[in-house]
């Protein structure tokens, strides 16, 4: 239970302030949402419904939850080596290195799925060395864009919990006989677990909300390389608009249950503290 | 198991942290690392652990070569400044940690950990996490984390520097008292005197890399090999003065100095227990005040043609009759150490 004594009585100017930033974080983020379950549930169930029997809507959903998996597995590996490589590590180029993984935060998607295809398209550089299998416009052009845009989450989330943690708890293992392995399962992951959650929770609500390079270096073919998001995005130009809503809601679902999992960590890691 | 360590090394960038140190503990002995920080005491201390590797130079144990030892396979304790428990592991998989990592069964760890938690006065707190101890209960888990393994030496890294006073006094009489039980031989670090010389057998004076001099507390003590152990240990005045047979003077205050010839320059080391005051109108320093430090007070004084000279005498001493800001006082150095200047 709240303590509400603790709760003290504000000024006018305090009251002014309280409610412009309610209004704005209202109007930015509460309204649009709540406008988008109105419109997906205006029709009835009825609607929604139907869209679970559209093949193309399900297959999009279902290539969404595909690179959200691979990108989870793939960053939460490479987040955690990179994360302890960048940190402990003290070699040539590593500050120029460190810069370099924000590269995704800074990029737009859209230029990103340009370049990959400047790589794997077309006459492009890899091409020849590709033969018959196809990465654009396929399912390995859609990987490659979700693990680019995917890829500073976790090791970021990482590399803070580990340069906060230090290297005492891992001395005192060695010293007490624990291999190289048993000092990574026993004591650093359980440190990390936390940011390693963020980090994830993080890379997934990215990959299913991913659509530039998706869009580009997939080509959001119907039933074949389109994504939650542009399968919405092609509903709309078809004028679908209980489909193109009905997976929005879906989208926005994943979205308050992935938002509802951060609290929960954080609330976890509170409570450890 | 005895400890020798020979010409020992280590450069951080280029700060020399360990200079040519060679030294030897032998075995079942409780020995302290004491001197300034940033002397290089932690350093050789991880040096030995394994934990930092010497740019040259060598670790013995009991003869045996150790510098091809990892870590992890010398079988030593290592008690953290900051404790470094396992945070998320609660008292009892802390202790038992070091057993669960050599494969002890579960029957054996809970019995050794049953051991450790009643030596160190931490039963019923088997299943507490780090954050919800005590600083001296925290010590005391990685104490008993260190030691549950059984190793064959045990090194404390400044064990007692987070803990506030009490809890401090209280760690070190049962630090010394878990040594007289089980002669582990163990090397602990600290820049505290008081803790060195209460605690230690040997204690080791370890300044800019090196090491100063090594002995007993009362060796230590009492004959200072150093000008820099002499000012380092315990309150003392130092003074310079020229030396004529075999006596400097410091303004009016003569002070013999033994082994210094004649003539030259030599530093005088006086400690604040080593000086007799009594008033006496024809004395040749004046009394400038009184300061009551708990049990003890020390004496403030001016010496004529030379500095201030420190004293200290026990609460009731009968030195003190007549001992107050303004009079005039007799000075008699009872012990004084000279060192030839530069």
């Amino acid at each position: 239970m709240r303590n509400y004594s603790t709760i003290r009585t504000f000024t006018v100017g305090q009251w002014l302030l309280l409610a412009l930033v309610l209004f704005y974080v209202g109007a930015l983020l509460v309204l649009p949402v709540v406008a988008l379950v109105v419109r997906a549930l205006a029709g009835g169930i009825q609607p929604l419904l139907d869209t679970f029997h559209n093949v193309n809507a399900l297959h999009g959903l279902q290539l969404s939850i595909s690179l959200a998996v691979i990108a989870l597995v793939a960053n939460g590996i490479l987040g955690v080596g990179g994360a302890l490589v960048l940190v402990r590590h003290r070699f040539f180029g590593r500050r120029f290195l460190d810069a370099l993984i924000d590269l995704p935060f800074a990029v737009s998607p859209v230029m990103t799925g340009l370049a990959f295809l400047l790589l794997f398209g077309r006459d492009g550089w890899f091409e020849p060395l590709l033969g018959e299998w196809k990465v654009t416009f396929a399912f390995p052009g859609l990987v490659i864009a979700t693990l680019f845009v995917t890829f500073p989450f976790t090791l970021r989330e990482v590399g803070y919990v580990l340069e906060e943690l230090g290297t005492l708890e891992e001395e005192a293992a060695v010293t007490l006989g624990a291999s190289p392995f048993r000092v990574f399962w026993l004591v650093t992951l359980p440190n990390i677990r936390y940011g390693l959650g963020y980090g994830i929770i993080l890379t997934v609500a990215r990959a299913l909300g991913e659509f530039g390079a998706v869009l580009v270096l997939g080509g959001a073919i119907s039933g074949k390389t389109a994504t939650t998001t542009t399968f919405i995005y092609n509903a709309i130009e078809e004028r679908q608009e209980a489909a193109a809503f009905s997976m929005a809601l879906v989208l926005a679902v994943a979205s308050i249950l992935l938002l509802a999992g951060l609290e929960w960590l954080k609330y976890q890691r509170s409570k450890e503290l | 198991m005895g400890i020798r360590v020979s010409h020992l090394t280590k450069h951080f960038g280029s700060f020399l942290a360990v200079d040519d140190v060679s030294l030897e503990i032998p075995s079942g002995d409780l020995v302290a690392f004491l001197g300034p920080s940033g002397g290089g005491k932690s350093t050789i201390l991880r040096i030995i652990a394994g934990l930092e590797t010497a740019d040259s130079g060598s670790v013995f144990f009991d003869e045996e070569n150790a510098d091809h030892l990892h870590a992890r396979a010398r079988g030593v304790g290592f008690v953290f400044q900051h404790y470094a428990l396992f945070r998320h592991m609660t008292v009892m998989q802390n202790i038992a940690f070091g057993l669960r990592v050599r494969g002890a069964n579960h029957t054996q760890q809970t019995a050794r950990v049953q051991e450790l938690l009643a030596l160190m006065g931490l039963r019923g707190l088997e299943e507490r996490y780090p954050s919800q101890l005590s600083g001296g209960q925290r010590q005391r888990v990685a104490l008993a984390r260190a030691l549950a393994p059984e190793p064959k030496v045990l090194l404390l890294d400044e064990p007692f520097g987070a803990v506030d006073a009490k809890v401090r006094e209280d760690l070190r009489h049962w630090l010394r008292r878990l040594h007289d039980e089980v002669h582990l031989t163990s090397i602990f670090v600290t820049h505290d005197q008081e803790e060195a010389f209460s605690v230690a057998d040997r204690v080791i004076i370890i300044n800019k890399g090196r090491v100063e001099q090594a002995g007993s507390p009362e060796e230590i003590l009492d004959q200072p090999t150093t000008e820099f152990v002499a000012r380092f240990i315990g309150e003392a005045n130092v003074y310079q003065a020229t030396v004529q047979n075999g006596i400097a003077h410091v303004g009016a205050l003569p002070v013999s100095a033994p082994g210094i010839t004649d003539g030259t320059q030599a530093t005088l080391v006086i400690r604040l227990y080593d000086l007799k005051f009594w008033r006496d109108d024809n004395g040749m320093a004046t009394v400038v005040r009184t300061m009551t430090l708990g049990d003890r007070i020390k004496v403030e004084a001016t010496i004529d043609g030379a500095g201030t000279i420190f004293s200290q005498f026990p609460r009731r001493s009968s030195l003190l009759k007549g001992i107050e800001p303004g009079v005039r006082i007799h000075i008699e150095v009872t012990m004084a150490r000279a060192y030839p200047s530069g």
